[in-house]
């Protein structure tokens, strides 16, 4: 392997006088305690290195060694149920964590393979899993396949390629981080991947293979939309990167996902999880280095044929640390000193998201959902404007609903679903055809709400006729019966479509028979101080999945109560 | 091992905090050195860049009185760190942890780097022990919990101070009786009169004995500002992690240390971000507020209340939004508050506690808790829409709902944030119920039938009596 001598340490950023030769990207071992880096520059003779670890101590004189391959991380089927550092080093060693997995072979001895095929089915402690044949070895044939219990770097198969050599395929693999898994095809993303927020599912849905951004200032709850997100969506697989963010928030996961069950398949939330951490406090040239991580392993599973949601907070802190080794090299900084290239790589990044065909024939996609975390909350900052060009999908966190412990604070106006179209057929299918009518009732009802409002702190409400009051209070009532979900509630942090779709039934049938009991002179108020419209704001938290009689009761009630209403006027005039 | 390297003409500049000397030896980047000039004081630094030429030293003192041929510089061949050993609690530090009250050092027995590793999340225990702080806006709506990191967000003239001494004095756990206490208090930058303040006031209440305090005051270089925080904190770790007490730390005043870090900064010749603040001050505040928490195995906890002073009193300034970005919630003080009178002046909206969720509620404070504050900060957020609209259109021109809730605003900053004295929970809970009950029942929606029955009803049922 090729040698240097460094010659400068700043940061984490070392140059180092080259005997032999390097190449960019590749990963080395500087210093005594061999400390992990990458080439990121190459001149005559000189190399340039960021370091993925605490730089004290370093000093010029010190050796540089290749290694030979670019920046590369192990992934196998010890990811699941584990949390890693940015370079997906083990966190945690768990001593529960078997060492042997059990192998069962899906093809036989002779049998001709090719890449991305699956070859033997897997089964640890978590969800089953394959051994793929490699991306990069397009056609062979099966000399060798075992059955078993294996430790993850153990042969388990050996092919025969066309040339002739033969290769041994292990239950681990290792693959350069930032170089994306090749794939057959993209698929259309036509499925939603169901999140069980009503906000999100109902106005702002996202695709499975979809991208979308959370962006919002500090306190407004990316992470927490994020963590239920990772909780409670319809995904095989979750990678959860905590990029730059709190040590107590990946305790908190890790903690908290073993107790819980995936509802789908009654096993620990903990079982698809895998963790990627590199809190604020860690060295700041692994964290850029974790999203290139988290993204590698999403697309590991994918090409297993799981849909894979990967959840990145924040990406902001990644673009932070792209501008701090940036400067430290010198470069000429652009837009608030973020390099010019930040805009490419965060489309390099977001590009890996996608619903596919995979090089072994099976359905499998991965989606991405990043925070972004805005200096002073202010979406036009060049991170959040970037991310925007990027992304189909767009919850904009807003500040006043967040102080007034609104929750989730995502705001209806500024946000939006390019995916949204797309997805109508998706409802369809899955009990809604309505679905795109009543969105379109609901985002035009909060668009008159937001222009009512303004009249309404100029004129006063008392002075706004019936039916411009009435506007309010179902814009009101939208708000509080449909969008605001506490991720704490017990019975209303997930709502299956199904019960969306009761809820949205029940609204819509209420702002008919409201309009008609206004037109007909019932006094708003009236309807407000009704016994059903306090059960109608509260129906999330107290009707439980599953039970549509409970609704049918409560629509019922409302159709007495609000035709009574109509009595009352009768009798007084 | 420590070597003495001879004035012999190694230095050769000297440009504000930095020292810039031949590369004589071998020395690695963040190791600490100290120079001593010719008039025999000694000034810690560290190394901050080195080629293979020259080392660049960062002093951590005045450079005043350095001449560039009459230095000695002696190198560490280690990080900077700090001996620690029994005997912490009850005595004055200096900035850089050595002894200001006249004592004698604190015995040896261990060394500790001040910038230590992190804490790996791995080994994190979830904080979840509600602290009652006596504080009915803190108690009840921005709960703090045993681990967690909640700056205060004040601004110039407003009483931080006293806030943050009442709370260090009454801090403890519900039911549990309290041993093992200690407080922390590092001061940076600040002036003589409020290390002094807190001093006092500690001593007034008998909890002196279980105070470290550590000074940098405001005539002290600032640039010993960036290490005042981490060695307050690495004594702050060994008390909790090693003795195993339940430690709070207050810090103030953070924004000093970030103008220091500026200054710092700038001499570096470094591309400033924001408002001429490094780029890295994200991260670098992050190495601080994370030294807070527990640990899986250890009996101790760490607990932060940094306190830092917004320039202009604006919340988008960088420096509380990028704490904010780091810390666990804040509790923001507002001057409009202050004003009018109400003492604490907490400004509920903005402030935050995220570790609430996990230290309220069934087994921590009450199973109602958690709704009665949703309720409240529906209710105070609704009162101040309701402000500004009548400010437009007039208390005449407001719905009556709208006006319920300008009156319910005013009763909940003079009777519920404003208090006279500290507060048992049972008694701000109580408060806060009773505030609630003014607030009709159709817009209750944040609580359940059966909670509205247990604590909304017997107040209405009250009131209605004593009309009658
Ligand atoms: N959906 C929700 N349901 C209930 N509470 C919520 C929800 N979202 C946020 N919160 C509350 O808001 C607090 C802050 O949320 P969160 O930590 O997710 O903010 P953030 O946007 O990630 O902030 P930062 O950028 O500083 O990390 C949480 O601790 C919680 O109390
Ligand atoms: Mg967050």
């Amino acid at each position: 392997m090729s040698h240097a001598i460094v010659t400068s340490v700043a940061g984490p950023v070392v140059r180092a006088r080259t005997e032999g030769r390097f190449h960019l990207g590749e990963a080395v071992r500087v210093g005594p305690r061999a400390l992990l880096g990458e080439i990121v520059r190459l001149g005559s003779g000189e190399l340039t290195a960021q370091i993925y670890e605490d730089t004290t101590g370093l000093a010029p004189g010190d050796a540089v060694a290749g290694t030979g391959t670019s920046l590369s991380v192990r992934l196998g089927p010890h990811l699941l149920g584990q949390i890693f550092d940015g370079l997906l080093r083990p966190l945690h060693a768990d001593p529960k964590h078997p060492v042997s997995y059990d192998v069962t072979p899906l093809v036989g001895p002779g049998e001709r393979v090719s890449a991305g095929q699956r070859l033997v089915a897997v089964r640890g402690p978590a969800k089953d899993q394959f051994v793929l044949v490699p991306p990069d070895l397009a056609q062979g044939e099966v000399i060798a396949i075992e059955t078993g219990k294996f430790s993850k770097d153990e042969t388990v198969a050996r092919i025969r390629d066309a040339d002739g050599s033969d290769h041994e395929i292990a239950l681990t693999h290792t693959w350069p981080v930032r170089r994306p898994r090749p794939v057959a095809r993209r698929r259309p993303a036509d499925t939603m991947m169901v999140t069980g927020q009503r906000i999100l599912d109902s106005l702002f849905p996202i695709a499975r293979g979809g991208r979308a951004a959370i962006p919002g200032g500090f306190g407004t709850g990316k992470t927490v939309l994020q963590e239920t997100l990772a909780k409670w969506c319809d995904a095989d697989v979750i990678v959860y990167v905590g990029c730059g963010e709190r040590g107590n928030e990946m305790a908190e996961v890790l903690h908290e996902f073993p107790k819980l069950e995936d509802p789908r398949t009654g096993r620990p939330l903990m079982e698809r999880t895998v963790i990627v951490a590199n809190t604020s406090n860690m060295p700041v040239a692994a964290r850029e280095a974790s999203i290139y991580t988290g993204v590698t392993v999403g697309e590991y599973f994918r090409d297993q044929g799981f849909n894979v949601t990967l959840m990145a907070d924040s990406t902001s802190r990644w673009a932070e640390a792209l501008r701090e080794v940036s400067g430290r090299l010198g470069e000429l900084p652009s837009e608030s000193g973020y390099p010019a290239y930040l805009s490419s790589r965060m489309s390099e990044f977001f590009e890996r998201a996608a619903s596919v065909e995979t090089l072994g024939g099976a359905p499998g996609s991965l989606t991405v959902i990043g925070a972004v975390s805005p200096p002073a909350g202010d979406f036009s900052e060049p991170v959040t404007s970037h991310t925007k060009r990027y992304v189909r999908t767009f919850w904009g966190l807003d500040r006043g609903r967040a102080q007034a412990r609104f929750y989730p604070a995502i705001h209806p106006l500024q946000s939006y679903s390019e995916d949204a179209e797309g997805l109508a057929g998706w409802w369809t299918a899955n009990g809604n055809p309505n679905w795109r009518r009543q969105r379109g009732r609901i985002l035009d009802l909060l668009e008159a709400q937001a222009g009512l409002e303004r009249m309404a702190r100029i004129v006063g409400e008392d002075a706004m006729p019936p039916a411009q009051r009435l506007t309010l209070l179902c814009a009101g009532l939208i708000d509080d019966a449909f969008l605001r979900q506490s991720a704490f509630s017990p019975t209303d942090r997930t709502c299956p479509p199904a019960k969306q779709t009761a809820m949205l039934g029940v609204l819509m049938r209420f702002f008919d028979l409201a309009e008609a009991a206004v037109a007909r002179g019932v006094r708003v108020e009236a309807i407000s101080r009704a016994g059903f419209f306090r059960r109608l704001a509260r129906m999330g938290e107290e009707i439980p999945d599953g039970a549509p009689e409970a609704f049918a009761a409560l629509a019922e009630q409302m159709e007495t109560e609000m035709a009574g209403l109509g009595q009352e006027v009768g009798d007084a005039v | 091992m420590p070597f003495e390297l001879g004035a012999s003409g190694a230095v050769t500049a000297i440009e504000g905090p930095l020292v810039f000397l031949d590369r004589v030896v071998k020395a690695g980047l963040g190791e600490a050195v100290e120079v001593e000039g010719a008039d025999g004081q000694v000034r810690l630094g560290r190394i901050v860049a080195l080629d293979e030429e020259r080392i660049v030293v960062e002093l951590l003192e005045s450079t005043a009185g350095l001449g560039v041929h009459d230095v000695t510089v002696r190198f560490r061949g280690e990080p900077m760190t700090m001996a620690l050993g029994p005997g912490l609690l009850g005595r004055v530090f200096d900035g850089v942890g050595r002894p200001r009250d006249g004592g004698a050092p604190i015995p040896a027995m261990v060394r500790r780097r001040v910038d230590t590793g992190t804490i790996n999340p791995a080994m994190r225990g979830v904080p979840q022990d509600f602290i009652e702080t006596g504080v009915s806006s803190i108690d009840i709506l921005n709960s703090l919990v045993r681990g967690q990191k909640l700056p205060i967000f004040s601004a110039g003239g407003l009483p931080h101070d006293r806030l943050a001494a009442g709370i260090a004095q009454s801090a403890r756990l519900r039911g549990a009786e309290e041993a093992g206490f200690a407080v922390v208090f590092a001061g940076i930058g600040v002036s003589h009169d409020s290390a002094e303040n807190f001093r006092a006031a500690m001593e007034q209440s008998g909890a002196l004995e279980h105070t470290a305090m550590f000074l940098n005051l405001a005539s002290e270089p600032s640039a010993q500002r960036l290490l005042t925080p981490r060695y307050a904190l690495t004594a702050a770790e060994y008390l909790a992690f090693e003795e195993g007490r339940h430690v709070l730390v207050i810090l103030t005043d953070m924004t000093n240390y970030c103008e220091a870090l500026r200054e710092v900064s700038a001499s570096h010749g470094e591309i400033p971000s924001r408002k001429g603040y490094p780029g890295y001050m994200y991260s670098d505040l992050a190495t601080i507020f994370e030294r807070a928490g527990w640990i899986t195995g250890k009996e101790g906890t760490l607990t932060q209340l940094p306190i830092l002073t917004m320039p202009a009193d604006d919340i988008s300034h960088p420096i509380p939004d990028l704490t904010g970005y780091i810390t666990e919630g804040q509790v923001v003080l507002d001057r409009a508050l202050e004003h009018k009178g109400i003492y604490p002046p907490v400004n509920v909206l903005p402030s935050l506690s995220r570790l609430m969720d996990q230290g309220i509620g069934d087994g921590y404070t009450d199973p109602d808790h958690p709704a009665l504050a949703q309720q409240l900060f529906a209710g105070y957020a609704r009162a101040a829409r309701v402000r500004v609209l009548s400010s437009v259109v007039g208390r005449d021109g407001l719905t009556e709902a709208d006006r319920t809730y300008l009156d319910f605003g005013d009763r909940f900053e003079t009777e519920f944030i404003n208090q006279a004295q500290m507060r048992r929970f049972e008694e701000s809970f109580a408060i806060g119920w009773e505030i609630l009950a003014m607030l009709p029942p159709t817009e209750l929606s944040r609580l359940s039938d059966a909670q509205i029955a247990r604590h909304i009803a017997p107040v209405a049922a009250g009131t209605g009596a004593g009309d009658g």
